[in-house]
This record gives C-alpha cells, structure tokens and sequence, in this order.
C-alpha cells in the first residue's frame, strides 16, 4: 500500500515537471503534438489508480451493508465471486435480473440484493470528488484491474444482449440537442482533433479497442479515477445533452456496442489520461 | 404528398439495402429507451432530445450519404431560416470575434445560463497563425477573406454559414449558431468579421 501510494504520487510529479517544461505558447503545432505524446508516455509509469484498486478489493473483501455480507458471491458472469477476466465479457445478460447490464450496473444489483443495500444508498455517489469518494469507482477499479491482458470477448449470445447493440449503435448516430452532436460528431473519423486532443475513431475496430481498453483511467486533469460510466456521461454533457442516469437502459446500450466493437483486442485499464 | 423524415429514412434503407428487417423500430425504440435514460439538469431539459428534421435525417454514419433531393431538401429548408442584420451591416469587430471563436461556454448542464455562448471555432477549425492550439473536424478557415475575396457576397456567405451550417452543407458537422440560437446577431457579425475583416489576424 505504502509503496503503491509513492509510484501514485511519482506519476504527479513527473506529470508536473513535464507540465512545467511545456509552457504555452510553444513554437510550432508539430512539436506541441509531440510533447503531449512524450508527455502521456512518461505518465505511464506509476499510476495513482492503483489507490483506488487497493480500495476497491477492500469494499469486494469487507462485510457490509444491512445483511453485512461481502461482495465475493456476487455473479459478475462468470459464476459466483469470479473476479479474473469477467470485465472483459460484460455488458452481457444476467438471467437473475432478465436484462444486459455492465459492469456499474452488476455491482450496484450486488450490493441491493445480496448485501442489503437500498438502490438509492448504492448509486448515491457514482462519481468521486475529492474526500467523497465513490465506492463504485474503487471497485469498478479492481474489478477491471482483474482483466488486464485479457482478450474482449463480448459474445451477444442472448437476444437482448443483441438489441442492446443494436439500439446502442442507433445512439451513437443520434443527433440532438442545441448543438446537433452525436457521438458519431467527434468519433466517426479516423486522424481528427478536438483543439490538441486526439479523437477516436470508434466506428472503426482499432479506434474501438485502443479507446475501450484503456477505461477505467485516472485522470491526471482530475485527480480522479473514472470508470465507463463517466465517460458517457461527460460526453453527453458535453454534447449538449441533459445529464444520462447512472446505469440508465441508454448507458448500457452504447457500451455493449463500444465494447462489442473492442472485441478481441486486449484489455489495458484502468490506465492514465491526461 | 409532403415525405415526413421517418418515411424517407425508410426509403433511404430501401435504396441502400440495409434489409434489417425493423430498422425503423429499431431507430424509434432507441430514441424511446435515451428519453427514458436522461434526467433535465440546468438549462439541458429533455426537450433537447427532440430532433427536428435535419437532426433525423443526419442521424446516419458518416460513411453514409443521403440521396441528393433528401440533401437539398434540408439545405432549402435550412437557409429560409437564415435572418441577416436589418441595418445590413455583416461585419462586426473581429477582436471581439476572436474571444467568441476562442471560448466554449455556453449550452452545457455545467454552464451558467446568463453568461454568453461561445462558438468555440478552435476546437474544430484553424482559424490564426498565432492559436495553434486548433482542432480538425472541420477545415482550416486561415486566409478565409484573403483567398475568397471581401466581396459582398462572401460576407453574405460567411454570414449565413455561421448562422445556419447546414443552409450549404446537409448534415454538417458544424453546430447551426443562429438557428439554434447559440450566439446572438452581434457575436455573429463579429464571428464573421473576424473571418472577412482584412485587418484579422485570420488573413494575416
């Protein structure tokens, strides 16, 4: 723990140094593009999400809520308390609950139907913000932490994990809002930027994998771990949208198709973004 | 017999091929299950997630092309909506301009609805030589005025492309500032200034 907390506050500093040997206001377009690879490169070394992972693995391990039970029984997907490999398989269908959920989603329907949790106790803080912390993103954290290397293999099987990516791939096309963005606005072609930032490409395969596998990641800008959940959701802002519900139908659905279109690539989160 | 959007998405999916049996339904259950999904939150009400036509008929992958009376159609019906200045006057003053091209506020549940939108034209467009910090989604609008000319008629067109993008482009990427009433009269005029004043840095 002690050690993790060092290589955490490490990676800020060397975020920092760098951050200070790059002022505004440099030269030319090329050499701020690159120093913002160098920049992400040098990140990757210590990386502050394992606090949050060391966290999360103490909420799957503790005794708690109202039946003061721990979470190692819940069913991720791959039978109960299988911890290794399940993220990369989610969002799927869960025969208990008869719908697709992902991985927010299972942990919050643990927590209310196996440790006694109300629904409103368990997704009250879906999002940290400095000392009020969000258990959900510490176990989301570990739980993922627990695929790294493993292969996405979201199956669609079942024939609502396959209306899910259907209606999710509708979403990502959906136009709205003062600003007439979609998801497709910012991610539907390869080589673009929003101001320096890179976008995605999420329609093609290797855009999917590269942006999926590296969700859950601590943001340096944030000082936060952010799950998928939060990703949706910020874009959403600011696309213009209202504010997308945690765990909502529309939250699910997208990350089925993303996720689905990550298939086969290798999972590599929860990683550090700028 | 006037086409409704949905009838000529379905027509679209015909002449495409895309045979999945119920993409229609689909597309409509989608929308369904995001009204569902959202909660109002500042000034983003719900209401944000009802399209109007162009928003339906745009709700297409990029690879995908609409055919070209669908096109026409939503550009005739995106420049009526073009109002220009009563006094005729296009140009405003592009310093002013620059800090409207270079602010993102404005329209986000996050964002206080009394202080003035931005056009944000940075994130998406090279604008100056001096901002390297720009975006690619659209192209890069250096020299705007210098390689079109000052005529009377690019202003007209900067103008009315600021106001309403997709007045000249069908399913644009750019957001329609005017129509959707995104930046004020003033703020676009000075947008436009900053794109065909020759004294802008733009055409610099």
């Amino acid at each position: 723990m002690k050690s993790k907390a060092h290589a955490a506050i490490a990676g800020t500093l060397a975020g920092c140094a760098l951050l200070a040997a790059f002022p505004p206001g440099v030269t030319a377009q090329s050499s701020a593009v690159d120093e913002i690879a160098k920049y992400r490169q040098q990140l990757q070394d210590g990386n502050p999400a394992d606090l949050w992972e060391a966290r999360g693995e103490d909420l799957w391990k503790q005794k708690r809520g109202q039946k003061n039970v721990s979470l190692e029984a819940c069913d991720l997907g791959k039978g109960a308390g299988v911890v290794k490999g399940a993220y990369a398989e989610l969002p799927k269908h869960f025969a208990d609950a008869d719908r697709v959920m992902d991985l927010e989603t299972r942990l919050v329907h643990c927590m209310v139907t196996q440790q006694g949790f109300s629904q409103a106790d368990a997704t009250r803080r879906p999002f940290g913000a400095g000392s009020n912390r969000s258990d959900i993103e510490a176990l989301t954290a570990w739980v993922t932490a627990e695929s790294k290397g493993v292969l996405m293999n979201v199956a669609l099987n079942h024939e609502k994990e396959k209306e899910a990516y259907r209606l999710g791939e509708k979403m990502f096309y959906f136009r709205g809002g003062s600003h007439d963005f979609a998801c497709a606005t910012c991610h539907g072609e390869t080589g673009k930027r929003i101001r320096l930032q890179d976008l995605p490409n999420l329609t093609e395969k290797a855009g999917a994998q590269l942006a999926y596998t590296t969700w859950p990641a601590y943001r340096v800008s944030q000082g936060e771990l952010r799950t998928f959940q939060w990703r949706l959701n910020d874009c959403f802002r600011q696309q213009r949208f209202p504010e997308l519900k945690f765990t909502s139908e529309a939250s699910i659905a997208l990350t089925t198709f993303l996720a689905r279109n990550a298939n086969g690539a290798a999972f590599n989160a929860p990683a550090i973004k700028r | 017999m006037k086409p409704t959007p949905s009838l000529l998405l379905a027509c679209l999916c015909i002449a495409s091929g895309c045979a999945t049996v119920n993409d229609a339904e689909v597309a409509q259950k989608a929308v369904a299950v995001m009204k569902a999904s959202f909660n109002e939150r500042g000034q983003a009400k719900l209401d944000r997630l009802d399209q109007d036509d162009a928003q339906k008929l745009c709700s297409i992958p990029p690879s995908a092309r609409l055919p070209k009376d669908v096109a026409d159609g939503i550009e005739k019906a995106n420049l009526a909506t073009i109002k220009y200045p009563a006094d005729g006057k296009l140009l405003g003053n592009w310093k002013d301009g620059e800090k409207v091209a270079q602010s993102g506020i404005g329209k986000q549940y996050s964002d206080d609805p009394k202080v003035p939108a931005g056009a944000n034209c940075y994130a998406c467009h090279q604008l100056t030589k001096a901002e390297i910090s720009f975006g690619t989604i659209g192209p890069s609008l250096y020299n705007f005025g210098k390689l079109r000319g000052y005529s009377d008629a690019i202003q007209r067109y900067a103008y009315g492309k600021i106001y309403n993008s997709q007045a000249y482009s069908a399913c644009s990427n750019m957001p329609r500032f005017g129509h959707k009433g995104i930046l004020t009269e003033q703020q676009i005029k000075d947008v436009t200034a900053l794109l065909m004043d020759p004294d802008s840095p733009v055409n610099k």
